[in-house]
C-alpha cells in the first residue's frame, strides 16, 4: 500500500527556447513512514518532480502534462482543482525548500508565519496559533522559543531559519514532507543535525519523506528507497541497499565509480564526464547513450527505455537500461 | 530608533549652513544693485539708500550673511518686500493648501495606481499589461497646463461638477476645490507609482516565501493581501517621498491654474515682484522640507522593513 504514487508524470515547462519536458515520464511509489530519496545530477528534474506533486511553480509557467499523482485518501492531485489541492497542502503534504532564508517572508514574524498554516487549516484563535507555534519550536529544538516567535528571519542564524522551517512544515503532522535539498543551503556543521532532526520528528510522527539530496552518502544513511533520475527520467529505482550495492544502470554505476572508496558520510555526487540531452529536443532512445560506455547501437533507436526488473534483482528493484532487458540478457 | 532620528536631526545643521550660503551666495552674485532691483527704477535715491540701510546692505558681506542666518535660526526667514511680513508667516498661511495637495494627490494617485498595478501584474506580458503601460505613458507626457485646461473645460464648466479654482473655507469645502488640481498632481505620481508598483509586485509573486506561503495552503487571495502586496508596496515607499518633496515646491504650474495659494505661487510672486528676500527665505525653507521629508520616509521605510536600519 503506498502513501503517494507518481504514475507517468510529464512535466513541462515554457521558456523562450521552447517548451522543456522537465519531468518525462516518471513514477515512483512512497510508503507510509518511509524516507524515499531521489538523487540525479543538476537540471535532471528532482525539484520539478517534487514541485509537480502540490502544483507550486513559483513564477515559472509550467504545468503538468500527463501523469498521476494518488495520495491515498485524497485521489489524484494532478486533476484536483487548485480550491482542493490548497486543502491538501500544508495539511496532508508539506513542503521543505533549500533554502530557508529565501523561503520565509522577511517582514513578518517567525511565530505568525508558523501560526499562519495552522490558522489555515484548524479553528484556532490567534493565541491558540502561538501556543501551537511556541510548541512547535520546542519540539524543533530552538534555544528561547519565546523570543523567537516575535523574531524576523533575518535575525536567525542559517540552522536556526531551517528548524524553523521545519516546525512549519510538521505543523499540522502532514502524512508527507517534500523536503528539496533542506540543508544544502546550509553550514556544513549544521547539515547533519538538521537532517538528523527531519528524521527523528517524522519517525516520531510517522510521516513520510521525499528527500531530494547530491549526497549519497545522505541517501544511504536516513533513506530507505530511492530514485536514480537522469534527463527527467528515473532510470533505476529500488531499496537503497540494492540500488547502492549493485547498482544495475550505467548511470548510476557511472556515479558510483566516480566516488572515492565506499559510499559514506559525505559522498557528494561528484560530476561524470559529458553533459546531459537538452529537455527541450531530447535525441531518440536511451538518453543516456552519448555517455555511456556500454552504449549499442539499439540504444538509440526508438522511445527511451522504460523501467523493468533487472534478471535476478531484488524485489523492486528496477533499472531503465535496454541491456538489462530480460530478452537481450538471455540473447 | 529616537537616537538616530536625533542624529538625522543633528546632521541637518551642516545642511543647513550650506543651503543658506548657496542661496545667499546665489542673489548676492546676480548683477545690479538688490535695492534698485527690488523697488525698481522709478525710487528716488533717497529711498534707495533707506532701503539699503534697512536691508543693511552697506555692511560686509559676512555680517549680512551672518543677520540672514540668524532670521533663518530664529525662524522669520527674513522679511518680504512685497508683504512686509516675516516670510515665515506668509508660509504658514500657505502651507496648508500645499500640503493638503501633496496629501489629497497622493491618496489619489495610490488609488489609480494600486489596481492598475495589480492588473497589470496579474496580466504581465499580455495585452491588458501593455494597454495600461500605454495609458499611463500618455498620462506622463501630457502637460501639466494643457491637463489642467482640459480639465477646468470638461468637468468644471462643461458638467459643472466642480469649481474652476479658488479655494474654500473648511474641510469639506476643500475636498471639492482642490480635487481637480490634486488629480492633476496625482496622476503623473499613479503613473510612477503604478510601474515600480507592477515591477516589484511581479518580483515578488517570483519570491521563494510565496511558494512557502502557497505551500501551507493559502488561497490565492490570502497569499495575495497577506504575502505580496505588503511586500511589494514597500518600494513604493520611496517613490512617494521623492514625489512629496518635489509637490511642496514644485505645483507651481497648478497652483496658479487654479488659483490655490500655496507655496508654489507664492514663489512665482516673489520672482515676479521681485521679493529676493522671499526667493531667499523659500529656498532654504524648500531645502528644510526636503531633508525633513527624506527622514520620515526613512522612518517609515524602517517601521515597514525589519532587516532595514534607521542609520
Ligand atoms: N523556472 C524554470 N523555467 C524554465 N525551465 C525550468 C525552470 N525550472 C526548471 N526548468 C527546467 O527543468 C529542468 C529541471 O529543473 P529542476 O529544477 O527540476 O532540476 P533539479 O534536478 O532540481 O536540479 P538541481 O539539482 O540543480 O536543483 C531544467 O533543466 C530546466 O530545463
Ligand atoms: S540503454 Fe544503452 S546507452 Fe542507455 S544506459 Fe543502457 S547501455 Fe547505456
Ligand atoms: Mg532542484
Amino acid at each position: 500500500m503506498s502513501l503517494l504514487s507518481v504514475r507517468d508524470l510529464i512535466t513541462e515547462f515554457e521558456s523562450p527556447s521552447g517548451t522543456a519536458r522537465a519531468v518525462d515520464g516518471v513514477s515512483f511509489d512512497v510508503k507510509p513512514g518511509e524516507i524515499f530519496g531521489i538523487v540525479g545530477e543538476s537540471g535532471c528534474g528532482k525539484s520539478a518532480t517534487c514541485r509537480s506533486i502540490l502544483r507550486l511553480f513559483g513564477g515559472a509557467s509550467a504545468r503538468i502534462a500527463n501523469g498521476r499523482i494518488t495520495l491515498e485518501g485524497a485521489g489524484d492531485l494532478a486533476q484536483m482543482r487548485e480550491r482542493d489541492l490548497a486543502q491538501v497542502r500544508g495539511r496532508d503534504v508539506a513542503f521543505i525548500f533549500q533554502d530557508p532564508l529565501s523561503a520565509l517572508n522577511p517582514t513578518m514574524r517567525i511565530g505568525k508565519q508558523i501560526g499562519e498554516v495552522i490558522r489555515r487549516h484548524r479553528k484556532a484563535s490567534r493565541a491558540e496559533a502561538r501556543a501551537a507555534a511556541l510548541q512547535l519550536l520546542r519540539d524543533v529544538h530552538v534555544t528561547s522559543p519565546e523570543r523567537r516567535l516575535d523574531a524576523y528571519p533575518h535575525e536567525l542564524s542559517g540552522g536556526l531559519r531551517q528548524r524553523v522551517v521545519i516546525a512549519m512544515a510538521l505543523a499540522l503532522r502532514p502524512r508527507l514532507i517534500i523536503a528539496d535539498e533542506p540543508t544544502t543551503a546550509l553550514d556544513v556543521t549544521v547539515q547533519d543535525q538538521i537532517l538528523r532532526l527531519l528524521k527523528e520528528r517524522c519517525d516520531s510522527l510517522g510521516t513520510s519523506i521525499i528527500l531530494v539530496t547530491h549526497d549519497l552518502g545522505v541517501v544511504s544513511q536516513i533513506c530507505d528507497r530511492m530514485a536514480v533520475m537522469y534527463a527527467g527520467r528515473v532510470v533505476e529505482t529500488g531499496a537503497v541497499r540494492d540500488v547502492l550495492d549493485a547498482p544495475s544502470h550505467p548511470y548510476t554505476r557511472a556515479l558510483l565509480a566516480a566516488l572515492p572508496g565506499q559510499v559514506s558520510r559525505d559522498s557528494q555526487l561528484i560530476p561524470i564526464k559529458g553533459a546531459p540531452p537538452s529537455l527541450i529536443d531530447p535525441p531518440a532512445g536511451c538518453r543516456f547513450a552519448p555517455r555511456c560506455t556500454f552504449a549499442q547501437p539499439q540504444c538509440t533507436i526508438g522511445t527511451a527505455p522504460g523501467l523493468h526488473p533487472r534478471p535476478a534483482a531484488a524485489e523492486g528493484h528496477f533499472d531503465a537500461c535496454i541491456l538489462n532487458e530480460v530478452s537481450h540478457a538471455a540473447a | 530608533m529616537f537616537l538616530a532620528i536625533s542624529k538625522r536631526l543633528l546632521m541637518l545643521i551642516p545642511v543647513l549652513i550650506g543651503i543658506t550660503m548657496i542661496s545667499f551666495l546665489l542673489l548676492q552674485i546676480m548683477p545690479g544693485d538688490p535695492a534698485s532691483r527690488a523697488m525698481g527704477t522709478r525710487a528716488s535715491p533717497e529711498e534707495l539708500q533707506a532701503m539699503r540701510e534697512l536691508w543693511g546692505l552697506g555692511k560686509p558681506l559676512w555680517v549680512q550673511y551672518l543677520y540672514f542666518l540668524r532670521d533663518c535660526v530664529t525662524g522669520s526667514f527674513g522679511m518680504s518686500i512685497f508683504h512686509k511680513q516675516p516670510i515665515i508667516d506668509l508660509v504658514a498661511e500657505r502651507l496648508p493648501f500645499t500640503l493638503a495637495i501633496v496629501g489629497y494627490s497622493t491618496v489619489i494617485a495610490l488609488l489609480i495606481a494600486l489596481p492598475f498595478a495589480i492588473l497589470a501584474a496579474a496580466n504581465r506580458g499580455r495585452m491588458l499589461d501593455n494597454v495600461i503601460r500605454q495609458i499611463f505613458v500618455v498620462v506622463v507626457a501630457m502637460p501639466p497646463f494643457w491637463l489642467c485646461y482640459v480639465l477646468i473645460l470638461w468637468l468644471a464648466l462643461r458638467m459643472g461638477w466642480f469649481a474652476t479654482g479658488g479655494v474654500g473655507d473648511g474641510f469639506v469645502a476643500n475636498i471639492g476645490r482642490l480635487f481637480l488640481p490634486s488629480l492633476v498632481v496625482g496622476l503623473s505620481t499613479a503613473a510612477l507609482i503604478q510601474q515600480s508598483l507592477r515591477a516589484a509586485l511581479i518580483d515578488t509573486m517570483k519570491a521563494d516565501y510565496i511558494d512557502t506561503a502557497r505551500a501551507k495552503g493559502l488561497r490565492g487571495r490570502e497569499v495575495f493581501l497577506r504575502h505580496i502586496l505588503p511586500n511589494s508596496l514597500i518600494s513604493t515607499i520611496s517613490i512617494i517621498g521623492v514625489r512629496v518633496s518635489w509637490i511642496i515646491g514644485g505645483t507651481v504650474v497648478v497652483e496658479k491654474i487654479f488659483s490655490v495659494p500655496g507655496l508654489g505661487s507664492l514663489l512665482i510672486d516673489a520672482i515676479v515682484s521681485r521679493d529676493l528676500p522671499v526667493i531667499r527665505g523659500l529656498t532654504v525653507f524648500f531645502a528644510i522640507m526636503v531633508v525633513i521629508v527624506n527622514l520620515i520616509t526613512d522612518i517609515c521605510y524602517a517601521l515597514a522593513d525589519p532587516r532595514v536600519r534607521l542609520e
